[in-house]
């Protein structure tokens, strides 16, 4: 009988497609997250120290994801908003970003992006610092571009510390529950359900605590697995600064 | 997500840490000023835009929406969502008319965040102590199993801990908001552990010569030497306290134990026949992030410089 919760998940059609969404969100979310925060990282590593630059970069993430939710409703309301003016401006049709099927998951990934970048921006930056400044010295003076000093210094040389980064920042991603529960809820159907939407509706809107932490416990060792994997592939314990 | 600060280290000479110099602006370096622009913009842009509908009038937004400035100014939004409008002049401005206890959610916020900052603080400097300088018996097993607590995601922990909180009789308290993470989080301990061990063990042993106990030197001489490790990891834990929204929503039902972030969502989800009141929301939200922005601007030197990776490993 204690396999009930376990064997009604598998036939669940509700519980895959949460599954699925919250996949797509974290591939957007952490992939765009990742690339923007190490151009941030990298660029302010090359053109300056500045603190208060620094501080710029960090400030949404000290706001609640709730406040970045709502704001980020407003500025892409589809009658209202900015951001169909600008698209407008720019001779694109309006998109309802937070009501279509399609652009909803992708929308509510860049508004955490957008919240979280500046953080892990830090993250890496703190991560470029360990990094001799006397192998730039030398490759400039052997002739090497930025790009070339980009992608022969310091992209492998910061592997582990985007390796540890990213197992940071996709199990927070894999749990992403505030945004939407401010902004969509779920809705449109059920594209933006993600599983800890679903957890918490199964629950607290129907009391099925028991099948809830079934889909808990799911989540936790899918989010195991993925960690081991991510460490294996990305070698994150391993420096090559040696 | 907190597993990525770490205690202050004595700071190295700035000269050591300059980026290479190079004083001609070559066009790849205005390039890559141009991008850092970029990004400033779209980071602050959001803010001031939260500034600019709040103190706008929702009648005139549709008409000015891509209107840099207010749509005709008013500080009907702030009003509004402070609950100083009267009930027929924010209805009038396309308000809910309902009345909304700010300053209720503000106090049980402060109330909140304050509770779980300052026991965190004490509990974990207590155990970090504990494991850095006492030497009992299976120390460093129990030590790996609080280190282990860093593994687990908080999603596991989440429906077990609202089963305790039922069973205790605090739902919808603010106690049972703050109970899960008012003693002490692996990670706090961890990142006190690590500045504990840095402490030379003569300064202490002096002390414990002059006939001072264990309880007297960790009050008197350990906690004052950790205070620039304790402020930072306090800012952290106080933001991350004023920020939780999943937590709080399972456990609170009613205005007696609503903190801000939830009052957010419930000011979003009344929706007047008019549509959403966008000045009103706004102005709310944007008074619910004014006091991290502000203890962010008084600290943010020390938040900055904390981020970084030596403690991981």
């Amino acid at each position: 009988m204690g396999l009930d919760n376990y064997r009604r998940l598998a036939n669940d059609p509700v519980f895959w497609n949460s599954l699925w969404v919250t996949v797509e969100y974290v591939v957007v979310n952490i992939g765009v997250q990742t690339v923007a925060a190490l151009l941030i990282a990298v660029l302010m590593h090359r053109l300056t120290r500045s603190t208060v630059l620094r501080g710029i970069v960090l400030a949404p993430y000290l706001v609640a994801n709730v406040v970045a939710g709502i704001v980020w409703l407003w500025i892409l309301d589809t009658q209202l908003g900015i951001g169909n003016e600008v698209l407008k401006w720019l001779g694109i049709e309006p998109v309802a970003f937070f009501g279509d099927e399609d652009w909803a998951i992708p929308t509510i990934a860049l508004v955490n992006v957008w919240r979280h970048m500046g953080y892990t921006a830090l993250l890496l930056f703190a991560g470029l610092q360990t990094i001799p400044n006397t192998l730039y010295e030398a490759a400039q003076v052997d002739g090497a571009g930025e790009w070339r000093m980009f992608r022969s210094i310091t992209l492998p040389l910061l592997r582990p510390i985007i390796g540890l980064v990213m197992i940071i920042t996709v199990i927070g991603s894999f749990q992403v529950f505030d945004t939407v529960s401010v902004t969509t809820d779920g809705k449109p159907g059920n594209a933006t359900n993600v599983l800890q939407l679903y957890i918490y509706d199964l629950a607290f809107g129907r009391f099925q605590f028991g099948y809830a932490s079934a889909i808990s416990v799911a989540l936790m060792l899918l989010l195991a697995a993925v960690t081991v994997v991510q460490y294996r592939l990305t070698r994150a314990g391993r420096t090559d600064l040696d | 997500m907190t597993a990525t600060i770490t205690p202050p280290t004595p700071r190295r000479a700035p000269r050591a840490e300059r980026p290479p110099r190079r004083p001609r602006p070559t066009p790849g370096r205005v390039v890559a000023w141009a991008a850092m622009a970029l990004i400033v913009l779209l980071t602050l842009f959001p803010f001031y835009w939260m500034l600019r509908t709040a103190l706008s009038t929702n009648t005139a937004l549709p008409a000015g929406a891509g209107s840099p400035l207010p749509a005709d100014f008013s500080w009907g939004g702030f009003l509004r969502a402070l609950g100083l409008q009267s009930t027929e002049d924010a209805l009038a401005e396309g308000g809910a008319g309902g009345s909304l206890d700010f300053w209720r959610y503000l106090a049980n916020s402060v109330f909140v965040s304050t509770l779980v900052t300052g026991c965190q603080l004490l509990f974990s400097a207590m155990a970090a102590y504990a494991f850095s300088r006492l030497r009992w018996r299976g120390r460093d097993t129990v030590f790996a199993l609080v280190l282990g607590g860093l593994m687990v995601p908080t999603v596991f922990t989440l429906l077990p801990n609202f089963v305790l909180v039922k069973d205790l009789g605090l739902v919808d308290t603010l106690l049972g908001i703050a109970l899960p993470t008012m003693f002490m989080t692996p990670f706090a301990v961890f990142f006190l552990r690590q500045f504990f061990l840095t402490v030379p063990r003569e300064v202490e042993e002096a002390a414990l010569l002059d006939g001072a106990g264990k309880v007297r030197v960790f009050f008197r001489l350990i906690l004052p030497m950790a205070g620039s490790p304790l402020a930072t990891l306090g800012i952290l834990t106080y933001v991350t306290a004023w920020n939780d929204y999943f937590w709080p929503l399972m456990v609170s039902y009613s205005d007696s134990s609503r903190v801000l972030t939830v009052a957010l969502s419930v000011f979003r989800s009344q929706t007047p026949q008019t549509g959403t009141d966008w000045a009103g929301l706004m102005a709310a939200t944007f008074i619910a992030a004014l006091p991290m922005i502000a203890l962010f601007a008084l600290l943010a030197r020390r938040v900055v410089n904390s981020i970084g990776f030596s403690g991981i490993k």
